[in-house]
């Protein structure tokens, strides 16, 4: 089963068989970045253009690299240094670099949609790095990658998703693919930051998707706890009075990881905001994934690109 | 596809006669099997590269160490065909600087997948002699490339397509010529 699309915009319109097309390719490109010579000829001569609109260091490096050891030519462009600051639309910047003939291009955008409407207008395949709000697929698609190789299956597992999940695209990507691959998904945080409705939005698929009431209702015999970052950059509208207030209620600490299954996994798709969202003994305890989920990052983009950028 | 068969170029006993047959010619060229590193081309590589093994062990009660390669990121085609092929793993050992590796696959034909195997193969490491074992020799070739073990050589069309089938992929064991339709 081919992936018979020209872009990666979000995990929405992804069907079950395209999602584990692309896990199971990611799998195979795991043991290259495990070998010597960590690099395959691939994508010789394809170009790769990462548009960052945001700061980014671990997506932007991931997809760096991903390009890189499958031998594409990847070329780095951040807003700051761009000609975004002299004026240029993004319509305009997406022509122009479509005009050097790219393979693939891959962007972040602070507003949702971004990315489809790039893809609309350029030949290059568009991978969407994180828009907004609204998606980001390649962390949700690691994040499973992480979680089944961990557990062995997604389906049946109960994941608590706990935080900022009002401003995260990493949670509308992740509740989108866990639930389509038939997982139960809680989601937890202060009332000011959980979108209530959001639940209607997403078809659950085999699995399901609630807000708990509490994050300890939502961790209490979870398979895998999620924590999200505290957006720092996002958090103006005055959600919660102080960040020591959101660790003693919301943060993830080894008591309260306590009342997830014995076995559990924690993930964070980082940057760690360490002694807010979640303590440095959990973060750096036995049962946190998150640098696996650095080194799945890198597989999934490189099994992306391979699938996207490899053809004509 | 639908295929006409045309012949049948092998049956099951035909083929178990020619693998032992190249068993033991790897056998009398490389007098130090310890060093030797059999190393099938999947799909159908894999499973005669072990049948090889199979017989070597019984000859001469060697176990001769085993890898398996999949060429589909070193393919020179990949742009040209229309869906990206799934990947099967690709296992040798740490280090194959050294060794002798015998590759194994069940067609040569172009020639270009054992050019692929050994690109893939150096960038492993610096194996000290690189040996090919085929089961059929279809002709056709389109780069430089020999095998030192064939099971049988076939004169062929380039319409006509060989098509060998294992037990391990498909319900019976014989190599058949066919044509599609």
């Amino acid at each position: 089963m081919p992936l018979n699309r020209k872009d990666l915009l979000g995990i929405a319109d992804l069907s079950v068989e395209e999602i584990n097309l692309i896990l199971d390719t990611a799998v195979t490109f795991r043991d290259i970045n495990t070998r010597q010579i960590k690099k395959v000829p691939t994508l010789r001569g394809k170009t790769v253009i990462n548009l960052f609109f945001e700061a980014s260091t671990r997506t932007r490096t991931s997809f760096e690299i991903a390009g890189k050891r499958l031998s594409a030519d990847t070329i780095n462009i951040s807003a700051s240094t761009s000609s975004v600051v002299k004026g240029e639309t993004l319509v305009d910047t997406a022509l122009n670099l479509q005009a050097m003939a790219p393979d693939a291009i891959v962007i972040r955008h602070s507003s949702s949609g971004a990315p489809h409407q790039i893809a609309k207008i350029v030949k290059a395949a568009v991978i969407n790095a994180g828009d907004g709000a609204h998606e980001h697929p390649t962390q949700a698609l690691l994040d499973a990658l992480t979680i089944r190789h961990a557990k062995g299956r997604i389906g049946g597992l109960k994941v608590a998703i706990i935080g900022d999940v009002l401003h995260s695209r990493v949670a509308r990507s992740n509740a989108h693919l866990l639930t389509k691959l038939g997982a139960h998904v809680v989601l937890a945080g202060p009332r000011t930051l959980l979108p209530f409705g959001l639940e209607k939005q997403i078809p659950a698929g085999n699995g399901s998707i609630r807000f708990a009431d509490s994050i300890e209702d939502a961790i209490t015999d979870a398979d895998v706890v999620m924590m999200l970052r505290i957006q720092m950059e996002r958090q103006s509208g005055g959600f919660f009075p102080s960040l020591r207030e959101y660790s003693i209620h919301f943060g993830l600490n080894k008591r309260r990881l306590a009342l997830a299954k014995p076995d559990a996994i924690v993930l964070h798709p980082g940057p760690i905001n360490r002694g807010v969202e979640i303590d440095s003994d959990v973060a750096d305890g036995v049962s946190s994934l998150i640098l696996d989920q650095v080194e799945n990052g890198v597989a999934v983009r490189m099994a992306i690109l391979y699938l996207l950028a490899g053809g004509e | 596809m639908e295929f006409t068969q045309k012949a049948v170029v092998m049956t099951a006993g035909d083929m178990n006669r020619v693998m032992a047959r190249i068993a033991s010619q790897i056998v009398e060229n490389n007098p130090d099997l310890a060093n030797v590193l059999l190393v099938g081309i999947h799909r159908r590589g894999v499973p005669l590269a072990d049948t090889i093994a199979a017989k070597i062990k019984e000859m001469d009660g060697v176990d001769v160490a085993r890898g398996t390669l999949d060429i589909t990121l070193y393919r020179d085609d990949l742009t040209t065909v229309a869906d990206r092929p799934v990947i099967n793993k690709t296992e040798l050992p740490a280090n194959i600087t050294g060794k002798t590796i015998i590759l194994v696959d069940d067609v040569l034909y172009t020639g270009r997948t054992i050019r692929a195997a050994m690109d893939e193969l150096i960038d492993f490491g610096r194996p000290r002699r690189v040996q090919l074992a085929v089961l059929i020799d279809r002709g056709w070739r389109e780069l430089p490339i020999q095998a030192d073990y064939v099971g049988k050589t076939v004169t062929t069309t380039e319409a006509e397509i060989i098509k060998v089938m294992l037990p391990e992929f498909d319900d019976t064991e014989q190599v058949l010529l066919v044509e599609q339709k």
